[in-house]
């Protein structure tokens, strides 16, 4: 019983970084759904990216592995253990990736703030129903003449 | 390192093909940039998209008959370097979205010019150019990674675009804005699924996962990434609970755009469902065949009905095509959750036959909005006469839409109920012609708006110029060609979808 724990604890421990994805990834996904303003929005977006860069670099991790340079006189002694740079390289494109999503999404934002006059999704949510209300109220005008 | 030899053998501009696929337009969106001037911008994207569909031609003409062409990136060597793969499934998916691309251009000059503020016409060309490279990079690329990077270049692109129907409309920069949040958890979701993938088998090459997979069978972290990826690109897809963003993106864009985006951009993104769920996963797993059996399948049935139901009510010719697209890609995932090779030829044709339809029909739309200045059917109505070849535009591509025999759509309708009888599943045969009845209630409201109606006193709407017409005329002719013609479509999808099952065991 008590092994078991021990070997449970050990895993739980052992595998932290994970864990903190799951967190960090969760985290910023709430946010993107349960909150209304724009920016907020934008922010837990960015905290749910992030996540993955984390979760990308931890699979890049070897075990007692050192830093993946090779010595400049390219002599590799086989018994030197690397981590693995190609996660870290990859992340390196998706931080690229989030950078231009988040510069668009504020763009964006900027954009509906000199339309709408607010980032509250609730309010723009108002005036475009008010918009669309007058469209169908002008459709069933011209339509319902002909009746 | 001297030691090393260095294999340099000659390639011919035919060999780099593949390279050209994505180069040529990838280039052409700076050089637009760069000259700034705007009366360039459209003749540089009409010449580079014109050239992405020779190539694809090339390309379609080379792996028609099964065989594959393996393009190495920068020469190095797959599974290390990144490998550009074009077969039958692919090639077919490249000569559509080259294609619709070219013919959207012929058509939007104009459109473009009445929608679109003249100082943003430059920098508009170029994203289009940059959606359209991202779009093809997805198809041809071999690279799982690579796939999520050419998805993000055309998804950046796509918001860009849709926002920019913001003139007309303010709401496009609010929908832009959703499909930017939706499309992003997707891709994440997409490149979380990569991840485990990575994980579990130490490569990023999908037909060198696809071995992994093969050798190692099923476990859980494999598992984990199906599930992340089918719902990611299930998103891109506009899956149907994960529909929600496609009605605004598509009303509220510019015609161009839509037109655009309705024909390609839904349909590569099931392209790489597709790949996933066949070449680098193996259906014959219990868990994908449950997931496309108990997941996919209902909800493609779902969307069938229910975004075909909402289309009935809608009062907007735009959106109600909106909500009919989602209805349409029902059609497509039902094909592919029938797991067989009738069911996943007609999704492939559906895939093709519904990308003309609904370019001919948006096309239309782009007409309406032009002349009658919207695509409400108050705007448009009693302009059957006013416009004559438009309207008949419209008449040919709703009843493609519906499935109507002789025309495309009737074709891809006809395999999928074919497909699900070979099954035994008579009852979903039967909910495919009953939800092609909610098609023909939601053509026939906007024909009658069109035909049955008088226009109004004092309207002064004029045909659409010539420039709008002949591209319409071509995807609705296609559409009426590849019903009565289907030797092309048939065997391209065939060849597809074989090559697509080759990969796969365990399938009946």
């Amino acid at each position: 019983m008590v092994e078991e724990a021990v070997r449970d604890w050990e895993f739980f421990l052992g595998h932290m970084n994970y864990w903190l994805f799951i967190v960090l990834m969760m985290t910023g996904f709430y946010i993107v759904v349960a909150k209304g303003n724009l920016v907020k929005k934008i922010v837990g977006l960015n905290i749910f990216q992030t996540s993955v860069f984390m979760f990308y670099i931890s699979i890049g991790k070897v075990e007692g592995g050192t830093a993946p340079i090779f010595p400049v006189d390219m002599n590799i002694d086989p018994a030197v253990v690397y981590s693995n740079p190609l996660p870290h390289v990859l992340i390196l494109t998706a931080i690229v990736v989030g950078v231009a999503t988040t510069s668009l999404g504020l763009a964006l934002i900027v954009r509906i703030r000199e339309e709408y006059g607010s980032i509250e999704e609730d309010e723009i949510l108002k005036i475009e129903k008010e918009i669309a209300l007058q469209e169908i109220r002008l459709h069933s005008e011209v339509m319902g003449e002909r009746g | 390192m001297s030691t090393e030899t260095v294999h340099h053998t000659a390639l011919t501009l035919a060999d780099h093909l593949p390279a050209l696929q994505v180069l040529v337009p990838f280039i052409a969106a700076p050089l637009i940039v760069l000259f700034g001037r705007r009366g360039i911008a459209w003749p540089i994207a009409l010449a580079s998209s014109a050239t992405a569909f020779a190539v694809s031609i090339l390309l379609l003409s080379r792996v028609i008959d099964g065989s594959v062409i393996s393009y190495h990136m920068g020469g190095w060597e797959p599974p290390l370097g990144i490998e550009y793969r074009v077969d039958a499934a692919n090639a077919f998916v490249l000569l559509l979205v080259s294609a619709m691309s070219t013919l959207v251009l012929l058509f939007a000059r104009e459109s473009v010019e009445a929608e679109v503020s003249a100082r943003h016409h430059a920098l508009f060309y170029s994203a289009y150019l940059l959606c359209l490279s991202g779009l093809l990079g997805v198809a041809i690329t071999g690279d799982a990674f690579n796939v999520f990077v050419f998805l993000e270049i055309s998804s950046l692109a796509t918001y860009v675009l849709i926002a920019q129907g913001s003139e007309r409309d303010k709401r496009a920069l609010t929908a832009s804005y959703d499909y930017l949040i939706m499309g992003t958890i997707g891709a994440t979701f997409f490149v979380i699924g990569i991840g485990f993938l990575y994980m579990a088998t130490g490569t990023l090459n999908m037909a060198d996962i696809a071995d992994r997979i093969s050798e190692q069978g099923s476990n859980r972290t494999i598992r984990a990434g199906f599930a992340f990826i089918v719902v990611g690109v299930g998103l891109k897809v506009a899956m149907y609970p994960l529909h929600s963003w496609l009605p605004n993106a598509y009303t509220y864009a510019p015609s161009m755009v839509t037109a655009f985006l309705a024909a390609t951009a839904t349909k590569v993104a099931i392209y790489v469902l597709l790949r996933f769920v066949f070449t680098v996963f193996d259906p014959g797993f219990l868990f994908e065949f449950n997931t496309l059996g108990y997941i996919i399948l209902p909800l493609a049935i779902v969307a069938m009905f229910a975004a075909s139901f909402i289309a009935v009510f809608q009062s907007d010719f735009k959106r109600m095509l909106a909500y009919s697209s989602v209805g349409q890609i029902g059609y497509i995932l039902l094909g592919i959750a029938m797991l067989s090779q009738t069911g996943l030829t007609a999704a492939i044709v559906h895939l093709f036959n519904h990308g003309i339809t609904k370019a001919a029909l948006f096309m239309a739309v782009g007409a309406f909005v032009l002349t009658a200045k919207g695509s409400f059917y108050n705007d448009i109505q009693g302009l059957g006469r006013r416009m004559p070849l438009t309207s008949a535009a419209v008449v040919v591509g709703g009843l493609s839409l519906i499935g109507v025999p002789g025309t495309a759509g009737f074709v891809s309708k006809w395999l999928l109920v074919e497909a699900a009888l070979e099954n035994g599943w008579w009852p979903v045969a039967l909910l495919v012609v009953a939800s092609s009845l909610l098609a023909v209630i939601y053509v026939w409201r906007v024909l009658e708006v069109l035909y049955m109606q008088p226009t109004p006193d004092g309207s002064t709407v004029q045909e659409a110029p010539m420039s709008m017409l002949a591209p319409m005329w071509i995807a609705a002719l296609a559409c009426v060609y590849f019903g009565l013609d289907t030797d092309v479509t048939l065997t391209a999808a065939a060849t597809a979808a074989e090559g697509l099952l080759a990969g796969s065991t365990g399938l009946q």
